[in-house]
């Protein structure tokens, strides 16, 4: 008799268990309302902040013969301040040489300048994976709906990315001045 | 029996509607008394109105009817006063990154536009703290006044404040009068209209975020946000207390509050606290995360946090 009921008893209370346990994620399931349907959309804010007149790159560089060798731009770009790893990298390892309107990954990977975030993301993993969960970086709409997203360019200049310092917006009224 | 022999020949009807309009009067009548003794400006409507949590949904239409025509009129815009109920399966945390923060007080003038706050006398709902990197959070050797040409300075990071959103707050717990409370989605409120002002509420909060409009709140017209909720940034009153609702009339309407969308450095988060998806529980489970005044059992809902 034993040896029926212990089998038993465990299917039984087991049972139990999952029917607690399905009700329960009824319940959450209930009460949060369906991100796969509601949310998980984003949108970019805007194209890449391209300086006037840049893009298309092939405009200029299309007939031009690529030079492989490193050097600091003279003529060209000379406006621009290159202070992001500048000892190990330059100019072609992250813009394209066979096509000047796409950047590449390391693996040889051609990226569109509107998923540069792939490119910047090979070294900078874990920014990267905050920026994907709207953790790093600013997001903007509904936080239970629709959000926008900026660029990892928008706000860090990828040439120099460090984020330039802002004038504050004025102090508060002192106490003893408030009238 | 002298009430049985007065009313002993009117059919029971009749007697019903002079009992109740006999009522009103007495009220009316010493609501009228009062004003005059007092010498306030109120409409009588205004006067009588009872706590928002009493009300019945259509007083609370007829109150925001007046209220919405009144603020029109005073603006000369026209407003929508919104009642809006917590959305369901919602608990408001907020998280802000103390790492990227450079104290650029953007929020602090979003703030106030968005919440009409008083410009004169000022009102400010964050406070921003500079502190001193080698002392750490430090409240007595922080500063709220700096204003250097250009932020982060050298050596300094910052602290913004606001209201803590506390699971367990004093501040209600104090008011002799029942004006402010906690709501379901976690938001703590203030009813302008049932608040006497007696500030018991900003002595309880240990965080500095409750203010008191000690004068007649003035916005000058084409600043005036006339998007509001009742119990978040509708124009309010010389002599009451007002506080961060975490902008209630966005957040209930699914829109990040104006400070998150408004930060350069993206180091403000908000969402839902149930939603194992949001990214306020990501930061929760992934970042180090800290409260102030921890020791104080206030259990805030508003984190800081280190992003990098």
């Amino acid at each position: 008799m034993k040896k029926i009921i212990l089998p038993v008893l465990f299917i039984l209370t087991m049972t139990c268990i999952g029917i607690c346990l399905s009700a329960a994620d009824k319940a959450v399931e209930k009460r949060i309302p369906n991100k796969k349907t509601e949310k998980g959309r984003e949108i970019a804010i805007s194209p890449p902040p391209f300086s006037a007149g840049i893009f298309p790159c092939t405009e200029c560089h299309s007939g031009m013969p690529v030079n492989y060798n490193r050097r600091a731009l003279t003529e060209e770009h000379a406006n621009i301040v290159f202070t992001h790893d500048e000892k190990n990298r330059w100019c072609l390892d992250c813009h394209s040489a066979g096509n000047r309107d796409f950047l590449h990954l390391a693996s040889g990977r051609l990226v569109s300048f509107q998923e540069s975030y792939k490119l910047c993301g090979q070294c900078h993993g874990p920014k990267l994976r905050d920026w994907e969960k709207g953790v790093h970086g600013k997001r903007s709409g509904y936080w239970n709906g629709e959000k926008k997203y900026l660029l990892c360019v928008h706000c860090h200049n990828p040439h120099s990315p460090a984020f330039n310092p802002l004038q504050p917006m004025p102090p508060p009224v002192r106490q003893e001045n408030i009238r | 029996m002298k009430n049985k022999i007065e009313n002993a020949g009117i059919p029971m009807e009749e007697k019903d509607k002079s009992t109740t309009t006999r009522k009103n009067l007495l009220k009316t009548a010493a609501a009228a008394g009062m004003m005059l003794a007092t010498g306030c400006k109120m409409s009588m409507e205004e006067f009588l109105q009872k706590n928002f949590k009493t009300l019945t949904d259509s007083e609370k239409k007829e109150i925001i009817t007046r209220l919405e025509s009144e603020y029109s009129k005073k603006y000369g815009k026209k407003f929508t006063v919104s009642a809006q109920e917590p959305i369901e399966g919602t608990l408001f945390g907020y998280a802000l990154d103390i790492s990227r923060c450079i104290g650029c007080r953007r929020c602090v003038y979003a703030c106030v536009n968005e919440n009409n706050q008083s410009r004169k006398p000022q009102v400010h709902w964050i406070q921003v703290l500079q502190m001193d990197k080698e002392k750490g959070i430090d409240y007595h050797h922080s500063d709220t006044h700096y204003n250097p040409p250009k932020v982060p300075l050298e050596g300094h990071f910052y602290l913004p404040v606001a209201c803590q959103q506390c699971r367990n707050p004093q501040c209600t717990t104090v008011c002799p009068v029942k004006a402010t409370w906690q709501e379901i989605d976690g938001i703590v409120v203030v009813d302008y209209n049932w608040c006497i002002g007696c500030r018991n509420c900003m002595a309880a909060c240990p965080y500095g975020a409750r203010h008191f409009n000690w004068g007649q709140p003035s916005i000058p017209n084409e600043e005036v946000n006339p998007e509001t909720h009742y119990l978040g940034n509708r124009p309010r009153m010389k002599g009451v207390v007002e506080k961060c609702t975490f902008c209630i009339q966005r957040a209930r309407a699914g829109l990040y509050p104006s400070c998150v969308e408004v930060c350069p450095v993206g180091a403000r988060k908000f969402g839902n606290l149930l939603d194992p998806e949001s990214e306020i529980r990501y930061i929760l489970k992934t970042k180090r995360v800290l409260i102030l005044k921890e020791d104080l059992n206030t259990q805030p809902k508003f984190y800081y946090f280190f992003g990098v």
